[in-house]
């Protein structure tokens, strides 16, 4: 049975402009950070988002919570479209949604102590009556497997793994049924990483908890997402069930990541061709396809003209010109 | 590691502890004599004695007496009441004020930030005592007229300093992460924003006690400050000028005053800069 979206991200595109040398406003320039994205997560889905940095992804996900102006399309959370800013809307949206961040110091203030961090939550929101908010405290933190008693500690005598913790707990006070993960374990220890994914994992399942995992480590990705969309200069280039994409990708794109993940195996060797260079700016994107410039199979066809439609297959699309098997935005059974 | 932390502060080495804590017992030892005052000074700072004027300084007076036949060490002691109130209400006004409208302006940015910093580029292309004067002047003399004079220039640099330490600050993660929470404008920028950009305009705040010591005497010793006979070391250096030939102890003594509680005002504001890694 299939249960209705949580989150519907439709045609969403987030412009940055930037000040041009002119006054009045001449000479200004727009990058388009997120361009035309569509998305939809169902409860207890975790979406894996991959890409490059530059490639838009944790742009997404702030837009997604409203924390970046989309400059089109929509969000609907919950059958609620967000996007609009009514701010009754937005208030439901805080509440039942939370962000975890790549740097765990900096995503903690300073100045509170753990505890303070994630009572706040619970006051701001109102979630449990005064008297109870240090039981709660003392709850969330077990959860996330930490020892009450450092609750009292500022993020500056926490470990990186520990402050991480400290912040998935905090986004649970807020009981939410949507997490976004910016790089939330890009930079701790392997280890510790482990032990965050599992957190989520485990989280995922008791609580049906929407996910969105933004990263650019693609075994993560693999392990714990249901689905995973892959970005390249603000655009979705391909998405489907992990599985799958990880098997067979379609994009020659996502084919270079994946080739790319380090193997633990010595014997392994790396593919041959693996990505060069640098995306191009996002200030002049390249006509056509704008991922010919680095494409291992990139033709004549690519290089000029519209970027490609889009191409769908059962619960799979992706964006590339050169699969001729399936025809543009038609969808087709594949075994 | 918790053995270390569990130690009390003032055992713990940390960079420029030893000027702290000079500056500290200065000021700690200034401002016990200014509250032992009634205990410590041997006569009543405003009884004139008329069989002793301009003695120099002896037992029964160490620093002297003046024009009046005062005793000056006496004043001294009890002006530091007087000039303490002066550096500590002085700074706390302009502090309070600056420090909310920087940041306010910092956070909101905009038509906000633009209007509040053409405030402060007007206020700061006046030279500071001639606008503090001024203002004084329009109000009338006394204390009152200079802590207003002061709460309408000072708060300029506190503004500036604590708006550029929001402009840093308001993109870390843990802003974002408030806002992604839900939280209002008002708790992000008073609980989150500014006890983060609260430290060096802390440390601003012990230097400018120096400035505003010194911008206090001065305006006592132009008359526009701190009214005779009150004592009050500006007041003292003025009435003293006329007899540095005769009786150098009337303006030495009350200089000196100044100077010592300036010093120890400096070696605080050094002392927390080096600690909190504070560059001014």
């Amino acid at each position: 049975m299939k249960k209705p979206a949580l989150l519907v991200v439709d045609d969403l595109s987030v412009e940055f402009t930037q000040r041009g040398g002119a006054p009045f406003g001449l000479g200004r320039r727009s990058l388009a950070a997120v361009n035309h994205v569509t998305l939809e997560l169902r409860a207890g889905e975790a979406l894996g988002i991959v890409g490059e940095s530059g490639s838009g992804k944790s742009t997404l996900g702030r837009a997604i919570l409203g924390l970046e102006r989309a400059s089109g399309g929509a969000v609907t959370f919950d059958g609620m479209r967000v996007s609009g800013g009514a701010r009754a809307d937005m208030e439901r949206l805080r509440r039942e949604t939370a962000m975890v961040f790549q740097d765990p110091y900096g995503a903690l203030n300073p100045r509170m102590t753990a505890a303070q961090a994630i009572a706040e939550v619970l006051v701001v929101h109102r979630k449990v009556p005064t008297a109870d908010i240090p039981a709660r405290v003392d709850e969330l933190l077990t959860l996330v497997g930490l020892r009450p008693e450092l609750g009292a500690r500022r993020p500056a005598s926490l470990s990186g793994g520990q402050c991480q913790r400290v912040g998935v707990a905090r986004a649970l006070a807020v009981d939410p049924r949507l997490i976004i993960a910016d790089e939330c374990v890009a930079a701790l220890d392997v280890s510790i990483q482990g032990q965050i994914i599992n957190l989520f994992m485990e989280l995922r399942e008791s609580m049906e908890l929407g996910l969105i995992f933004i990263a650019h480590d693609l075994a993560i990705v693999r392990r714990l997402c249901d689905r995973v969309a892959v970005m390249y200069l603000g655009r979705i280039v391909e998405e489907g069930p992990t599985e799958d994409v990880f098997r067979s990708p379609r994009h020659p794109y996502t084919a270079s990541l994946i080739s790319a993940i380090p193997e633990i195996d010595p014997d392994m060797v790396l593919a041959p061709h693996l990505l060069a260079g640098d995306p191009p700016s996002p200030m002049r994107l390249p006509e056509g396809c704008t991922f010919h410039p680095r494409c291992p199979k990139a033709q004549d066809i690519c290089r000029s003209g519209q970027p490609p439609s889009e191409r769908r297959s059962t619960g799979r699309r992706w964006t590339c010109i050169l699969d001729t098997k399936t025809p543009a935005n038609e969808p087709m059974e594949v075994s | 590691m918790t053995a270390i932390a569990a130690r009390p502060l003032y055992l713990r080495r940390f960079p420029g502890r030893t000027t702290l804590v000079v500056g500290l017992t200065v000021v700690g030892l200034m401002l016990l004599a200014a509250l032992a005052a009634p205990l410590i000074a041997p006569y009543d700072p405003v009884f004139q004695d008329g069989t002793a004027r301009l003695v120099a300084p002896s037992a029964a007076h160490p620093f002297g007496t003046d024009n009046f036949g005062r005793d000056v060490f006496s004043r001294v002691i009890w002006a530091a009441r007087v000039d303490l109130q002066i550096a500590f209400l002085g700074v706390v006004f302009p502090l309070v004020i600056g420090t909310t409208i920087g940041t306010v302006a910092g956070y909101f940015g905009g038509v906000v930030d633009a209007v509040f910093m053409r405030i402060v580029d007007v206020v700061l292309a006046f030279p500071y005592l001639v606008l503090i004067i001024a203002i004084i002047a329009i109000l009338g003399p006394g204390l009152k007229s200079f802590y207003i004079a002061l709460a309408l220039v000072g708060w300029v640099s506190y503004a500036r300093l604590i708006r550029s330490q929001i402009l840093i600050l308001k993109s870390a993660d843990f802003v974002l992460a408030a806002r992604s929470l839900g939280y209002s404008h008002s708790r992000i920028m008073f609980r989150h924003l500014l006890p983060n950009a609260l430290i060096s305009s802390i440390v601003f705040a012990m230097s400018d006690m120096v400035l505003v010591l010194l911008g206090g005497a001065s305006i006592s010793f132009l008359g526009l400050g701190v009214q005779p006979p009150t004592a009050e070391w500006g007041i003292m250096v003025a009435e003293g000028q006329g007899f540095i030939t005769q009786a150098l102890w009337m303006t030495m003594f009350p200089g000196l005053a100044i100077l010592l509680l300036s010093f120890g005002f400096s070696l605080i504001a050094d002392g927390l800069g080096e600690w909190l890694g504070v560059k001014e």
